[in-house]
C-alpha cells in the first residue's frame, strides 16, 4: 500500500489532535540579563515583550540575581502607561522563614517593613541579598490577568535568598495592583545599587 | 493530483508529532517507585539532563507512598554525578497542618528539620502515613544547577496525609553552598523504602 504523507496544507483545517499531551502550557516570551543594571523592565509591545490579554497568567523567573550592594532588596513595580511611570497603587503582604548558616537563629514570621499598604512605591520580592561573589537570589513572580479592566491585578511572588547575614531566606509575598486600568509593564530594581547580574525570564501560561 | 484533506476525525489516532513546537516546560524524565530505597536523577544517565540545558528544573512528586509510617521524605545533591550525595547546604523548613477531626492546627517553623551547613539529606516533609490511601505530593524547583559562580537555590512545597491523620503542608528553601555544578539529585525516605509513586523531572527553557 502506498504511503500517504501529510503536509501543512493537507492538514490546515485540523485544530486539535487526538491525545497529544506534551506540548506544554508555558510559553517563553522574553529573557533579560542584568549587567550592572539599575532597572530591568518588561514593557508590552517593546522588544518582543507580550504583557496583555494574550495570556491570563504571566510568570517571571529570577535566576541568580546578584546585588551590586550588600544587603539590598529586590523589588518591583507596575505601570499602567506602558512604562512611562512605574507607580501603580498596591497593597501587599510579606512573610519569610530564615536560617543562619551557623545555626544561631531560625524563625518564620510576617515582616511589616517589607509590605505595602496602598503605596505607589516598589514592593519587596526577595529581601537582603548578600553581595559576595557566590551569593544570589532566585525565585518567581506570578501576575494574573494584567489586562483586566474590571478587577485589581493579583500577583504572588517569592524565592530563596542567600542573605547578607549568611543565611537562607524563604520569601513569600502577594498582593494586587489596586487599579482597574490594565497593567502593561513591570519593572524590577534593587532597594539600593544596581542589579549586578542575573536573568529574568517572562513566560505566558495558558 | 487531488488534494487529500484531513480533519480531526481522520487523524484522531495520532499521538506524537514530528516537529511541533513544544512548550517551555519540557518533561525530561519520569521515574516510578517500586519499593525503592532511593530514586536518583543523574545527569547523562537514563536520558536525564541536569546541566546547563535548562536554567530551572522542576521535580514533581505524585502520590509517593512510604513503606512505613512516619518516614521523612528527603533529598540531597551530588557534584560527582551520583558517586556521593553529600553537598553542604543551609535550609529553612516550616509547615502548616490541620487534623482531620478538626482537633488541632499549626503553623510553625521546625528547627529539627532544617539544616545549617549540613551535608546530610534535607527533609522535604515529615510524618507521611502509609495507610493504603495515604501519600505525598508536591514539587521542588532547582535553580541553575550548572552554575560554577553561585550557590544553587531550591524551593519546595509538599502536602501529605500524615500517620496521625493530618493534612500537612511543608515549605522548604535553601541552597547547595558550593560553586561546583550539581549534576545529580537523589530522593529517599529517612529509612526503609518509597513503596510507590512517581517523580517527574521537567526543564524550563529560557529561549
Amino acid at each position: 500500500m502506498a504511503l500517504v504523507k501529510l503536509n501543512n496544507r493537507g492538514v490546515r483545517s485540523v485544530s486539535t489532535f487526538g491525545s497529544i499531551s506534551s506540548l506544554g502550557t508555558y510559553t517563553f516570551i522574553k529573557k533579560l540579563t542584568a549587567s550592572s543594571s539599575a532597572t530591568l523592565s518588561f514593557v508590552d509591545g517593546s522588544s518582543d515583550v507580550v504583557l496583555d490579554d494574550t495570556y491570563k497568567e504571566y510568570l517571571f523567573t529570577f535566576n541568580n540575581i546578584h546585588a551590586a550592594t550588600n544587603d539590598a532588596t529586590f523589588k518591583f513595580n507596575g505601570s499602567s502607561d506602558t512604562g512611562s511611570n512605574y507607580n501603580v497603587t498596591k497593597t501587599t503582604s510579606y512573610f519569610d522563614a530564615f536560617h543562619i548558616e551557623n545555626d544561631s537563629q531560625a524563625a518564620m514570621g510576617y515582616r511589616v517593613a517589607e509590605d505595602v499598604a496602598q503605596g505607589t512605591g516598589v514592593a519587596t520580592i526577595l529581601r537582603n541579598l548578600g553581595d559576595d561573589n557566590d551569593q544570589s537570589a532566585s525565585g518567581y513572580l506570578h501576575l494574573f490577568e494584567p489586562s483586566s479592566t474590571t478587577y485589581t491585578k493579583h500577583f504572588i511572588g517569592g524565592g530563596s535568598t542567600y542573605g547578607s547575614a549568611d543565611e537562607n531566606i524563604n520569601n513569600f509575598m502577594a498582593g494586587y495592583f489596586n487599579t482597574t486600568s490594565a497593567v502593561d509593564a513591570i519593572q524590577f530594581s534593587m532597594s539600593s545599587g544596581n542589579i549586578d547580574a542575573g536573568d529574568i525570564c517572562l513566560y505566558g501560561i495558558n | 493530483m487531488a488534494l487529500v484533506k484531513y480533519n480531526n476525525n481522520s487523524i484522531s489516532a495520532i499521538t506524537t508529532a514530528g516537529t511541533l513546537a513544544t512548550g517551555a516546560m519540557v518533561l525530561i524524565k519520569e521515574q516510578t517507585a517500586s519499593s525503592s530505597a532511593t530514586i536518583s536523577f543523574v545527569d547523562g544517565t537514563s536520558d536525564v539532563d541536569l546541566d546547563a540545558t535548562y536554567p530551572i528544573y522542576k521535580f514533581e512528586f505524585i502520590n509517593l507512598h512510604p513503606s512505613h509510617d512516619n518516614l521523612d521524605l528527603q533529598f540531597n545533591g551530588s557534584i560527582d554525578t551520583g558517586s556521593n550525595y553529600n553537598v553542604t547546604k543551609t535550609t529553612t523548613f516550616f509547615r502548616a497542618e490541620h487534623e482531620e477531626g478538626d482537633g488541632s492546627t499549626e503553623l510553625a517553623y521546625k528547627t529539627g528539620r532544617d539544616l545549617a551547613q549540613g551535608t546530610g539529606f534535607a527533609t522535604l516533609i515529615g510524618g507521611p502515613g502509609n495507610d493504603n490511601d495515604q501519600a505525598t505530593s508536591g514539587y521542588l524547583y532547582l535553580f541553575n544547577p550548572s552554575s560554577t559562580t553561585y550557590v544553587k537555590h531550591f524551593l519546595a512545597s509538599l502536602n501529605t496525609s500524615t500517620d496521625d491523620n493530618k493534612s500537612r503542608n511543608s515549605f522548604v528553601s535553601g541552597y547547595f553552598n558550593t560553586t561546583s555544578a550539581i549534576d545529580a539529585i537523589q530522593f529517599k525516605n529517612a529509612s526503609n523504602d518509597i513503596d510507590a509513586g512517581k517523580i517527574k523531572l521537567y526543564g524550563l527553557k529560557d529561549s
